[in-house]
């Protein structure tokens, strides 16, 4: 079989799947809809794999490199020849791994929802919105044309809007759902102008002819890029950080990183499948896909370095004060989201240089399994204990054991103690950092083991501290809550182990990344160090943590309260941003514009009633404009306008 | 030699085909139940649309006054989509009227007198062509038999139409004085820019004018309009109009493409005019059956800017966009003809709540009304933004550079016409309403019709295969 014959297939099923069950599914099949949606998903995750086992075994791997594919490309809009719009299908090895994590991550959240949302007044809908996302974000991944990345990026900031606001009976639901949609769409606003200036430049909008011109030093794209400049930075570093800014809105970078946390209002499956292992690397994404031209340009890699790095550390600080499972768990999404953008930020194309570039993918792939785990561990707590607070939990271990191993697991992993998945992605970024920038591998160091001891932080809050007896509420967790834990489990396992450099490196060639005994010794003994802290403090009831908090003093109390940046935002906006530009523009609009427009409808009722008189309905009338508009026309056309 | 003139004039041989079945149904003795009869005519015309699409050629006839070729066909075709669409719209209307077969005699000859005009090689074939579209059309008018304004639009509808047309055979006899031919190839040789030619060629635009309702020639347009019943309205606000700017962009291009900029200085005041009046116009209207028509003059005066672009880009454009158009107004129309059919509320403020009762036919008159204001991503967008590029596109008239005025000048109409449209978007879904609009039942016909159009709508704009598709045949 051709890639053609099928691959359009992955993302068109969950379409399919959207159309289907949002038309008809509430009214035709509610109970399922649920069912209809995993087997959509089921077939569309299958053909992910096949593809992937084609594409990394059989066919793609040619002359050294690995081929950028484009089995289908339909042209939508052409604006002149060379420029158009396309919707196209790339297959590389980014973008196979984005399309296996994505599939498999939907499926095992459809599978999850089954139990999780059973007996939801809007069952179905539920699931015409993850069948809408999971399109969505297929056809972000695939994107052969940089507009066509920009189309679903909005699509899945448009599915993620639906679902953070799912429970749309709660004003909280409401507003998390719109600061989120406002957040990336102003960063968007940053990409989309960032688009154009490379698009103008490049004279393209096809990623691969657009790479090609702009990482040709010779050629006169290039030049002209490079040689322009505003504000004395080159148009280059503009558009690129411009994109980046995008990247950051949807990843949730420091300081865009506001949104996620409120995002959390959403169902919990539905952070787990968006707000954790899919949605929000896309920023990432961005940033490999791009990777060659981010690679020439060392401004703008230099910001994405710092921004990555900063953001790390600080979503770190956060998570170990917050008190809500699920907070906790999107600060520390925020932080892993760091560690792969600052890895792409100290790569160099090709090469031994390229480190970074295989470790940030590879963090990406592991980071989705335990991340995704981790998140639906904590929807089946909340399932169990019907609250996010960590105060309300503690001793569950006996009562939900599955899930008790499986988040331990995915804790373990995130820590990066070994063998766990994470260990391995960590210690390749971690590599990396230390081969090109010294600071940054410090804060990375010192952020891993923070991220230690908040997970551990987290993991004795909810199943060790007090013997509480927790009622069950009557709810037990169904096989369809408990497989996906432990599938997720297993690859937790297991994928640290795949020899990732083999299969994807920034220039397609193989890259052999042998691993580094002693190099790994210090990583680990901070990640012992934290969770030991962790342990000391929160395995049993004590006032330590009370008086650790008291101790740091104004600190906690800043970290406890996200540093102040909501406030920061409150006060930009509504001081100064209303103030100084509302304000002034609204007494503009009022007088000035509306005045004008006024004026403009004063005088055009008068024009209409003047009109009114032409329009006699007498033919004889009507004869005469006719003959004077013939004879008025000959003239100007004669004599005045020739 | 017969078989010659069965295949090229294959479209015009079906129509009065049909035309004979009706004449046989008419003379008939049998009594034939409405109903019945009215889903026969429509399976006939649906019959005609389909073989429509087949055995297309080129070639001509009568001593090079017939001509015709792919493009031409499918000029015809969007025709005969539109009729179809009108005739089934016009269902619930026609269910009690006496007359049927007569009413769809007159309305295939004005068809069949439009297919004459597009495929005429020669100013004597056109006249023809033009008259027998007019001329029953007149008849058509006045189909409210027992209604006086129904009557009294007809009668100035033949009026007017009566002294444009002689203005234009003075036009027509003109240019035969100074070049000595009627024949467009020879014309187009012929004509140097003379002023009598000018003056000549002013009288003759006036005459396509007044058919397309250009400003200052439309004035006829608002009591016949308001007069005709709904079906024959929306006939003439779409289906002869978008016949008569097919002949009007065809015989520019090739007939008087030595006077280009005579016509391009005509049709940036007829555009400039004919956009702004017309949105004035609309802009005051209360009633949705006027208002659609007013706003169908605008839409003119853009489909004007597209032909002054001189390119088959312009010329893919206009046809692009009247396919649209078709769909759209016809949209809008239907909804509207059914809604006051059925409970004879036609005014803006009835609609006011029309969201409550009515949800799928308010998504229909919605989707209609931002493909005709031009929102993506409706095919309406993707039109007007060909029509503007084409007229943007013209350097060599302008000497070089794009046409910022007149661009300018429609974009602002643009955004007069969102106003216009959006303000009944606005009172179908958010308007309060102690009374509104109880449910309007839609039979099988006029349903067929909203699918056709609200699909056309959707898919021409995302297909880009239907814009690639009519320049290939353009080029």
């Amino acid at each position: 079989m051709n890639y053609a014959d099928y691959i359009a297939w992955i993302p068109l099923l969950p379409l399919a799947g959207f159309v289907l069950l949002g038309l008809f599914g509430k009214r035709f099949f509610k109970q399922y809809s649920g069912i209809i949606g995993v087997f959509i998903l089921l077939v569309s995750a299958a053909l992910a794999f096949y593809t992937a086992y084609i594409y990394f075994f059989i066919n793609g791997y040619e002359d050294g490199v690995y081929q950028k594919l484009i089995p289908i490309k339909y042209v939508w809009l052409q604006f002149y020849s060379g420029t158009s719009i396309d919707m196209g299908i790339l297959l590389d090895p980014i973008s196979v791994m984005m399309m296996v994590i994505v599939t498999f991550v939907s499926l095992m959240v459809h599978i999850f929802s089954l139990g999780y949302m059973k007996g939801e007044e809007r069952f179905s809908t539920y699931y015409a919105f993850l069948s809408l996302f999971t399109f969505s974000m297929l056809g972000l991944v695939v994107a052969s044309n940089i507009f066509q990345i920009y189309f679903f990026w909005e699509l899945v900031g448009i599915s993620s809007y639906l679902l953070i606001g799912f429970y749309y009976d709660r004003p909280s639901a409401v507003s998390a759902a719109k600061k989120a949609f406002i957040v990336t769409r102003f960063a968007d606003l940053g990409f989309l102008i960032g688009i154009i200036i490379l698009a103008f430049e490049g004279g393209t909008l096809d990623f691969n002819t657009l790479i090609h011109r702009l990482t040709d030093l010779q050629s006169p794209e290039y030049i002209a890029i490079t040689t322009a400049s505003f504000l004395g930075i080159s148009v280059m570093t503009w558009a690129l950080t411009l994109v980046f800014m995008g990247g950051a809105g949807k990843s949730a970078m420091f300081p865009l990183h506001i949104w996620l946390p409120d995002a959390m209002e959403g169902p919990t499956p539905v952070s787990a499948l968006i707000h954790a292992a899919t949605m929000v690397v896309a920023g990432v994404f961005l940033v490999a896909r791009l990777f060659p031209v981010f690679s020439i340009n060392g401004a703008s890699l230099l910001i994405v370095t710092w921004v990555g790095s900063v953001s790390a550390l600080f979503a770190a600080i956060i998570a170990c004060t917050q008190t809500d499972i699920k907070r906790v768990l999107a600060y520390s999404t925020v932080s892993q989201i760091g560690y792969m953008i600052f890895a792409l930020g100290v790569a160099r194309y090709g090469g031994e240089a390229g480190a970074g570039y295989t470790a940030s993918m590879f963090h990406l792939f592991t980071h989705a399994f335990f991340k995704s785990l981790l998140f639906l561990g904590a929807g089946a707590v909340i399932h169990i204990v019907h609250s996010n607070e960590m105060k309300d939990m503690g001793g569950l271990r006996k009562l939900i054991p599955v899930t008790h191993i499986t988040f331990l697991i995915a804790c373990l992993a995130i820590a990066g103690v070994p063998p766990f998945a994470g260990f391995f992605s960590k210690e390749e970024v971690l590599l990396a950092a230390y081969n090109s920038n010294k600071a940054v591998y410090g804060i990375a160091l010192f952020t891993s083991g923070l991220t230690a001891f908040y997970m551990f932080r987290l993991y004795f809050s909810i199943f060790w501290r007090k013997e509480q007896e927790h009622e069950t509420h009557g709810h037990k967790l169904s096989l369809s809550m408990k497989l996906p834990l432990i599938i997720l489990a297993a690859g937790t396992l297991l994928v640290g182990f795949i020899p990732f450099g083999k299969f994807v490196s920034s220039d397609g060639r193989t890259l052999e990344s042998p691993f580094h005994f002693e190099f790994s010794i210090a990583p680990v003994l901070f990640a012992l160090a934290g969770i030991s802290l962790a342990t000391w403090i929160y395995k049993k009831e004590s006032g330590r943590s009370q008086k650790l908090a008291a101790a740091l003093g104004g600190f906690y109390r800043a970290a406890y309260k996200k540093f102040y940046m909501d406030e920061v935002y409150m006060f930009v906006t509504k001081k100064i941003i209303f103030n100084l530009v509302g304000k002034p523009a609204a007494w503009i609009d009022k007088y000035i514009v509306d005045g004008t427009m006024n004026g403009i409808a004063f005088s055009t009722a008068k024009v209409s009633g003047w009109i009114k008189g032409i329009q006699s309905g007498k033919v004889q009338n009507y004869a005469l404009y006719f003959f004077v508009g013939i004879i008025v026309l000959s003239i100007v056309i004669l004599y005045l306008w020739k | 030699m017969w078989s010659d003139y069965l295949h090229l004039m294959k479209m015009e041989m079906t129509l009065i085909v049909i035309l004979f079945i009706l004449l046989f149904l008419k003379l008939g003795k049998k009594e034939w139940d409405a109903g019945k009869l009215l889903h026969f005519i429509n399976i006939l015309l649906v019959i005609n649309l389909i073989f429509g699409f087949f055995y297309n050629t080129e070639g001509s006839l009568f001593g090079n006054m017939f001509r015709t070729n792919h493009l031409l066909a499918l000029e015809k075709n969007i025709l005969n989509l539109g009729t179809l669409i009108v005739s089934l719209q016009s269902f619930h209307w026609l269910k009690d009227h006496k007359h049927i077969p007569e009413f769809y005699m007159l309305l295939l000859s004005t068809l069949l007198g439009m297919f004459f005009m597009i495929s005429s090689n020669n100013l004597l074939m056109f006249y023809l062509g033009l008259e027998l579209s007019t001329i029953p059309l007149a008849a058509l008018a006045n189909f409210d038999l027992e209604k006086k304004i129904s009557s009294e639009a007809a009668m100035k509808f033949i009026l007017s139409s009566a002294f444009s047309s002689g203005l234009l055979l003075f036009g027509i006899s003109m240019i035969y004085g100074t070049t000595g031919t009627l024949n467009y190839h020879e014309l187009s040789q012929q004509l140097t820019g003379s002023p009598l030619q000018i003056l000549s060629f002013v009288m003759f635009a006036a005459g396509f004018g007044f058919k397309f309702s250009a400003i200052p020639f439309h004035l006829w347009t608002a009591d016949v309009y308001e007069g005709s019943p709904v079906a024959v309205a929306s006939y003439l606000s779409v289906i002869s109009k978008g016949a008569i700017l097919f002949v009007f962009v065809s015989v520019l291009y090739q007939v008087f493409e030595n006077m280009t900029t005579v016509w391009y200085n005509l049709l940036f005041l007829l555009s400039v005019f004919t956009m702004t009046i017309g949105n004035l116009f609309a802009l005051r209207q209360q009633n949705m059956k006027r208002f659609l028509a007013f706003s169908s003059i605008a839409q003119v005066g853009f489909i004007l800017i597209g032909i002054t672009g001189q390119s088959s880009e312009g010329s893919a454009a206009v046809i692009y966009f009247i396919l649209i158009y078709v769909f759209s107004n016809l949209g809008a129309f239907g909804v509207v003809s059914l809604v006051s059919a059925a409970t004879g509320r036609e005014t803006v403020n009835d609609y006011k709540g029309f969201y409550k009762n009515n949800k799928t036919l308010t998504w229909v008159l919605a989707i209609s009304l931002f493909s005709l204001a031009g929102i993506p991503p409706t095919a309406g967008f993707f039109g007007k933004f060909f029509l503007l590029l084409a007229g943007a596109g013209t350097t060599h008239t302008t000497g070089g550079h794009a046409n910022y005025i007149l661009i300018t000048i429609a974009v602002l109409n643009l955004i007069i016409s969102l106003y216009y449209y959006l303000r009944i978007i606005r009172a179908m879904f958010m308007d309060n309403n102690n009374n509104p609009i109880e449910k309007v039942k839609a039979t099988l016909s006029p349903n067929i019709s909203f699918v056709i159009c609200i699909v056309g709508i959707i898919v021409t704009g995302f297909a880009s295969g239907a814009y690639d598709f009519i320049y290939s045949l353009v080029k």
